[in-house]
């Protein structure tokens, strides 16, 4: 009877360390125990001791170092208890889910990458991904939106990544600050004047909706494919694993379907009000 | 223990090895029977003037002589004229509350110290005979089997109680004022995905009897105990004749075709402020149709915080909570929550498995409160688009 | 040597425009030279050019007393800075200051009226220039202004 896959219960796994990102955000790294590390796009449930679950994106490619990695931000109670956990804490994961990024596809192509606010975390395991294997991929461009230079994330990678020749990452806040030297404006603007073949790249964009949805019609104004710009989606999900139905968006299971689809598959679901 | 596998998919044309008279007489027999090879019989049985699904002693509880009457928002028990087992349209309950409990434990945890334990729960140990399920109901059941059953991820507790499940299907011979399992292909006859199937003959005399129709090798092997008369060709055409009868009965009809495409199509249309207006959003529907599969998870921990548990339990679409997202809910108005549910039984249903999801059991008419018809609302749509094409 | 009309012709702005608008254009423009800090445009004071990013990013703000200074865009290498000459009383609605040194071309806006009122056709492509431009910062800034970030994103 146990032979059946259920993935239902979580495995306990400890907090190895934690990193505040900024006032409600944190990324934490557990041991990766029984949980196989996850491709990059995909996400796990996360079960903070008797509160409830989140599906959370793995944040970090760091497969090697058998570590998982998850960059959360508190907004509800279940995110907030994790967001607030400590080294030494037990966390319980169940995953990992979904289907990832294009991994397979952005071989050899120019990759674009388009994240807005949280929306880097499940990006980063992309440029973790490309870097460590350099000379497979194209160019490597990515564009950051951040409400404010306080709430970006992983900030002191992001200063390797604007110094690296291997990449040509970008930030734009919507609202600077004294010491802000850097892009204002939303992304789509700063997107409008990155120069690359769009015939020879695979986009992918992960943020609010709203954005995403900019961002993939721009790209389809400047001549990409609907099927080569790729999107995150979010929606309430309760097990994860196609069987509840919480995640449906039109014919789509966001668990089992995504949560990363062509745009090409969901540009028109993307219009319909309260589907 | 004996075959423990399902019956066949009703993709799987079943068998039907031979055909087979068990007197109405002898009916308690084949109760018995189950009851002696370990199953739990579970059938329809009056209580609180209403026909429900329950534990059965023996073929005494079943509703003799008891049918329904059944209409939008409406429903009513009768006596009949005749001593007839069968001769009622099912009730609010479905055999999904047997297969897909309402309400399951699906593991409990401890905090020790730092750390805590998971115990995942075994399913529990279920052996279900199904007692008198329907042509729409054994659809149902497949529809279930492929959502819960054959995904990425199988149900445990669904798969045990599905395996060990001994399904007795009765055809059905007067459908109801919602009934419309003929225009979604699902009865009024069960075709597959039982063990025994029985046709009820000649209910109002001395000639009341049943025909056996076996379609596994464990429902063989029960009708074998019963040792009983190979069923003549007037029997059998008999039962035939009952089953033209019940099809040119149906109190309703749905253009399944239609609606798959029509749905979609007709997202912006006015007609679903005119449901809302009607439309409780109290999820009845969801609750008594036997493929609605959506549950929802509730996490408890005891008075001490060190004993966790997660329950899963029946939700339903059209609850405000259950399209949640960080700060709002996504089918906020009760309009998107009547288009998700009906767009997604009728149409989407197909490009996640591949057929409908709904099998025309007309429930979800029935117990409406305010009597809103599925039919009725695909029609309506048929109607609009037809006269205001987009 | 390159000719100023060839120059411009470079510039993304006004990549596909013919020879001869080139040639006409190129009469209103000279390059010009700001230095980190100054202002290129000033709110209120009369819209008297428009640039042609060539290099260095440009803020461009609004100061109100007590909030100080605010970003609201910050453009780059390849953009246009000033849409205000184009639009009567024709007077700056926002500070440019440059972030670094900064280099344009830079068109005299009276003179490039008039050309465009004399030429309507060199004016019509001018404007289906402008206009994608407008369009696109329009739905950047509302989109911006939703705040999607925020706490309820």
């Amino acid at each position: 009877m146990s032979a059946l896959p259920t993935r239902l219960a979580p495995v306990p796994l400890r907090v190895l360390a934690t990193t505040p990102e900024t006032a409600d955000s944190t990324t934490l790294v557990l041991e990766s125990g029984a949980i196989q590390p996850g491709a990059p796009g995909q996400f796990n449930m996360l079960y903070p001791f008797g509160l409830g679950e989140a599906a959370i994106s793995i944040s970090a490619d760091d497969a090697a170092a058998r570590r998982l990695v998850h960059t959360v931000r508190g907004v509800g109670p279940v995110s907030a208890a994790i967001a607030a956990l400590r080294p030494g804490d037990v966390l319980g994961v169940r995953g990992p889910f979904g289907v990832g990024w294009p991994m397979r596809q952005a071989r050899g192509r120019t990759i674009v990458l388009v994240a807005g606010g949280i929306g880097l975390a499940p990006l980063r395991p992309v440029i973790h991904a490309v870097l460590r294997e350099r000379a497979a991929y194209g160019r490597l461009l990515v564009f950051y939106g951040a409400r404010t230079p306080r709430e970006r994330l992983f900030v002191p990678e992001l200063a390797g990544w604007e110094a690296s020749a291997d990449l040509e990452f970008v930030t734009t806040v919507d609202s600077g600050d004294a010491n802000w030297g850097g892009h204002v404006g939303f992304v789509t603007a700063l997107l409008a004047q990155a120069r690359f073949d769009p015939a020879r790249t695979i986009a992918m964009t992960c943020g609010p909706e709203i954005m995403m949805r900019a961002v993939a019609n721009h790209l389809r104004e400047r001549g990409m494919a609907a099927e080569d710009i790729h999107v995150s989606m979010e929606r309430n999900m309760k097990c994860a694993a196609g069987l509840c139905g919480h995640c449906q968006f039109g014919p789509l299971f966001i668990c089992k379907d995504g949560p990363v689809f062509p745009y090409g598959r969901i540009a028109e679901l993307m219009t319909v009000r309260e589907i | 223990m004996a075959d423990a596998s399902p019956p066949t998919s009703p993709d799987a044309a079943t068998e039907i090895a031979a055909a087979f008279v068990l007197p109405a007489a002898r009916l308690a027999d084949l109760v018995t029977a189950l009851r002696m090879e370990g199953y739990a019989v579970h059938g329809p049985m009056v209580r609180d003037a209403a026909i429900v699904l329950g534990p059965l002693a023996d073929a005494v509880a079943l509703p003799h002589g008891w049918t329904t009457r059944q209409s939008p928002g409406g429903y009513r028990l009768e006596r009949r004229t005749d001593a007839a087992v069968f001769g009622f349209t099912h009730g609010a309950d479905s055999w999904k509350k047997l297969l897909h409990p309402p309400r399951v434990r699906l593991w409990s945890a401890e905090r020790q110290g730092a750390d805590f334990v998971v115990h995942e729960d075994a399913p529990a140990p279920a052996k279900l005979a199904l007692f008198g399920v329907r042509g729409c109901d054994l659809r149902a059941i497949a529809a279930q089997d492929k959502v819960l059953l054959h995904g990425p991820y199988p149900d445990a507790e669904y798969a045990a109680r599905r395996a060990e499940a001994f399904i007795v299907a009765a055809d059905c011979a007067e459908p109801s004022g919602t009934c419309f399992c003929v225009s979604m292909g699902t009865g009024p006859s069960a075709r597959a995905g039982f063990d025994l199937a029985l046709a009820e003959l000649d209910p109002h005399g001395d000639a009341h009897r049943f025909l056996v129709r076996i379609g596994s090798p464990r429902g063989g092997a029960v009708a074998a105990q019963l040792d009983l008369a190979p069923a003549a060709g007037a029997d059998i055409a008999a039962a035939a004749a009952l089953a033209d009868i019940a099809a040119a009965n149906m109190g309703r009809a749905m253009d399944k075709d239609a609606a798959r495409a029509l749905l979609p199509a007709q997202r912006e249309s006015a007609h679903w402020q005119d449901v809302a207006q009607r439309c409780l959003t109290c999820a009845n529907c969801t609750m008594v149709c036997p493929t609605c599969f959506c549950t929802t998870v509730e996490d408890t921990s005891d008075l001490s915080g060190d004993i966790a548990e997660r329950w899963r339990q029946w939700d339903s679409c059209f609850t405000f909570e259950f399209s949640h997202v960080v700060g709002a809910t996504v089918r906020e108005s009760a309009s998107a929550r009547y288009r998700h549910w009906i767009t997604h039984k009728l149409s989407a249903w197909y490009e996640q498995f591949g057929e409908s999801g709904c099998v025309g059991c007309g429930r979800c008419i029935t117990w409406c409160p305010v009597g809103i018809d599925i039919t009725a609302e695909v029609a309506a749509l048929q109607d609009l688009s037809q006269r205001d094409p987009r | 040597m390159k000719t100023m009309a060839g120059l411009i012709r470079e510039h993304p702005f006004l990549a596909d425009l013919t020879e001869a608008e080139c040639e006409v254009v190129a009469g209103c423009a000279k390059n010009a030279v700001f230095e980190p800090g100054t202002y290129i445009l000033r709110e209120g004071q009369p819209a008297n050019a428009f640039h042609l990013i060539r290099h260095g990013r440009v803020a461009v703000e609004i100061y109100a007393p007590r909030r100080g200074s605010h970003v609201l865009q910050t453009l780059g290498p390849g953009e246009i800075l000033g849409l205000s000459w184009i639009v009567p009383p024709y007077r700056s609605t926002s500070d440019a200051r440059a972030m670094e040194q900064v280099r344009t071309f830079s068109f005299d806006a009276v003179c490039l009226r008039e050309k465009c009122e004399k030429d309507p056709a060199l004016g019509y492509a001018l404007m289906k220039r402008f206009v994608p431009v407008l369009v696109q910062r329009m739905s950047a800034a509302r989109l911006q202004a939703l705040d999607m970030f925020g706490a309820q994103a």
